[in-house]
């Protein structure tokens, strides 16, 4: 199981980071990977600047935003499975 | 660098410059060793402020000191008197004052009904043995010379829990105090005080320092909005941070959680229970317990706020330590009750947090980033009076909930006892009463900053800055079938 950690303190909140939850819930859904990948929302990651901060397991953090969601999909978690 | 603070008066302000040489103490981790030293830097004479000498006024420091450090550690009770700094004002409620001028008509005598006014020198004088402070001689007289100085503490408990020992000092009748710090704010002698765990909270947050296995959350109440008239909620939010918090969280959201559990959890019971009692005010919940046990069953089972905060950081986040901090004295007894205890770890209160700001010289004007935001417009007006059932009122209509709800507000706990007293004869207008012990609500908190009239505006205008406009909004990301919303 592939772990992605989404950030919901206040900081990446106010970047949309509910957005980023909902958007990556929906490629799972679309991908039928419910099995193998789940979202999970943390507080503070420690790296406010990178809001919408988001961590792949123990990886270290991205910053992920509405535009460039697929694209992480694509790169950091597709290549865990 | 010493700040200029605005405080409403001087109990507010010496019992905050205690809370702060504590903080500074323990912060330092030498509380211990120098804490003799404090009343000295509090009261450093040679003059008294108003006691009759510097000494006496250094031994009421010390009881501030022990309450700041936790106060009578075998005592349950949050509210304490420091016997010292009672000042054992007078207990005979009315006296007849030198505005008397013995007059022919004697409307006071001609009143009272227990002939307790008699008539010396042209003065009237009160037998205090037969008076029973019915108040009608005060009523009475037209020169208004009869003064009514009941205790301004007794005044205040509306839960009856003060009396008066043999020495005239004020004791606490722990059986019936609801904790609800209205007595701490009215004494004008600041001799009420509640326990502060504001040393416990400093030495977790050093052991979180060097243990990533710790990590401490502030849970800010939404009554925030109107409290930090020096700083915006964003620096102070930066400054808690700079405290060595992990994370700064809305107890607002928690109040969403709340506001959708409640309102189920009503349409399911309303039918058996007849009528419903909120349970977000401990103290209100704490009056029900003590005065109407026939209506104990009729509390909601839901959990406050604070409660439904601490469990939705702690599923989140298993390492977490919850501080929660608002304007309430009686929380501070909620987070050891028997059913909820290990989910709020310690509460502060904005009192408390602006003195341990004030101790590690966070200075917020230079504190830029910080945010507050995750919980609805609905969750941050349960601030005040009104809140939960407006919100509760959303949730019903927005899920297309079919349930006779017809609410009750019970601002202060006059309006609550009234409601009470109706819905033990089944004779209440209404079936769900929402009951906050304080006036005006959370807002209106003893140990807040600032009591105004336009906190109201402020908690309001705060609610409107939510990103999340309601509670399906706010809460979308949750799955709250995993948190346990339940008191037992």
């Amino acid at each position: 199981m592939v772990t992605i950690h989404v950030c919901i303190g206040s900081a990446c909140h106010l970047k949309g980071s509910y957005n980023v939850i909902n958007g990556l819930q929906e490629i799972i859904k679309e991908k039928s990977l419910e099995e193998k990948v789940e979202v999970k929302a943390a507080f503070c990651l420690g790296e406010c600047s990178k809001a919408v901060s988001v961590k792949v397991d123990d990886s270290p953090i991205y910053s992920v935003n509405k535009d460039n969601i697929k694209d992480f999909f694509n790169t950091q978690v597709v290549g865990r499975l | 660098m010493e700040k200029v603070r605005k405080f409403e008066n001087d109990v507010q302000l010496i019992k905050y410059l205690v809370l702060k040489e504590v903080s500074k103490l323990a912060l330092e981790g030498t509380l211990e060793e120098k804490v003799d030293t404090i009343p000295n830097v509090i009261d450093p004479g040679p003059e008294p402020r108003i006691r009759c000498c510097i000494y006496k006024e250094r031994e009421i420091t010390k009881g501030r000191i022990k309450l700041a450090m936790g106060g009578d550690k075998t005592s349950k009770n949050i509210i304490e008197v420091i016997d010292a700094a009672c000042d054992e004002c007078p207990i005979n409620r009315f006296f007849i004052t030198e505005a008397c001028r013995g007059c022919l008509a004697h409307r006071c005598s001609e009143n009272c009904p227990k002939d307790a006014i008699f008539h010396v020198a042209g003065r009237a004088y009160i037998d205090q043995n037969k008076c029973i402070e019915c108040g009608r001689c005060k009523e009475a007289c037209p020169y208004n010379a009869i003064a009514d100085v009941m205790r301004p503490c007794k005044r205040a408990c509306l839960a009856d829990a003060i009396s008066f020992n043999d020495a005239k000092k004020a004791v606490i009748n722990s059986e019936k105090c609801i904790q609800c710090g209205a007595c701490v704010i009215q004494c004008p002698f600041g001799a009420i005080m509640d326990k502060s765990y504001i040393v416990d909270v400093i030495n977790l947050l050093k052991e979180a320092k060097d243990n990533d296995d710790v990590h401490v959350y502030a849970a800010i109440a939404p009554a925030i909005a109107s409290q930090f008239t020096y700083a915006r909620i964003e620096q102070v939010v930066c400054g808690i941070k700079a405290l060595g918090f992990h994370d700064v969280i809305e107890v607002a959201l928690g109040a969403d959680m709340v506001s959708l559990h409640e309102a189920k959890e009503f349409a399911e019971t309303i039918g058996e229970k007849g009528v419903v009692t909120t349970s977000c005010c401990p103290a209100f919940v704490s009056y029900i317990k003590k005065n109407y046990p026939m209506l104990e069953e009729k509390i909601s089972n839901t959990v406050s706020p604070m409660v439904a905060i601490s469990r939705l950081i702690k599923h989140v986040d298993p390492k977490a330590k919850v501080i929660f901090i608002g304007p309430c004295t009686a929380k501070k007894a909620e987070m050891m009750e028997e059913e909820l205890r290990g989910d709020t770890d310690y509460v502060l209160t904005f009192e408390e947090l602006a003195a341990m700001l004030d101790a590690a010289e966070i200075d917020l004007e230079n504190c830029t980033v910080g945010e507050l935001n995750n919980a609805s417009y609905y969750g941050r007006i349960f601030a005040r009076s009104g809140g939960v059932t407006e919100a509760v009122e959303h949730v019903v209509a927005t899920k297309g909930i079919e349930t006779d709800f017809r609410p009750v507000k019970c601002n202060g706990l006059k309006e609550c006892d009234r409601a009470l007293k109706m819905a033990k004869v089944n004779r209440l207008d209404g079936n769900f009463i929402e009951g906050m012990a304080c006036p005006g609500g959370c807002i209106a908190g003893p140990a807040s900053l600032h009591h105004g009239p336009k906190d109201k505006n402020e908690v309001d205008k705060y609610g409107q800055l939510a990103i999340e406009e309601d509670i399906n909004s706010s809460l979308r990301i949750f799955e709250l079938e995993d948190i346990n919303l339940d008191r037992k």
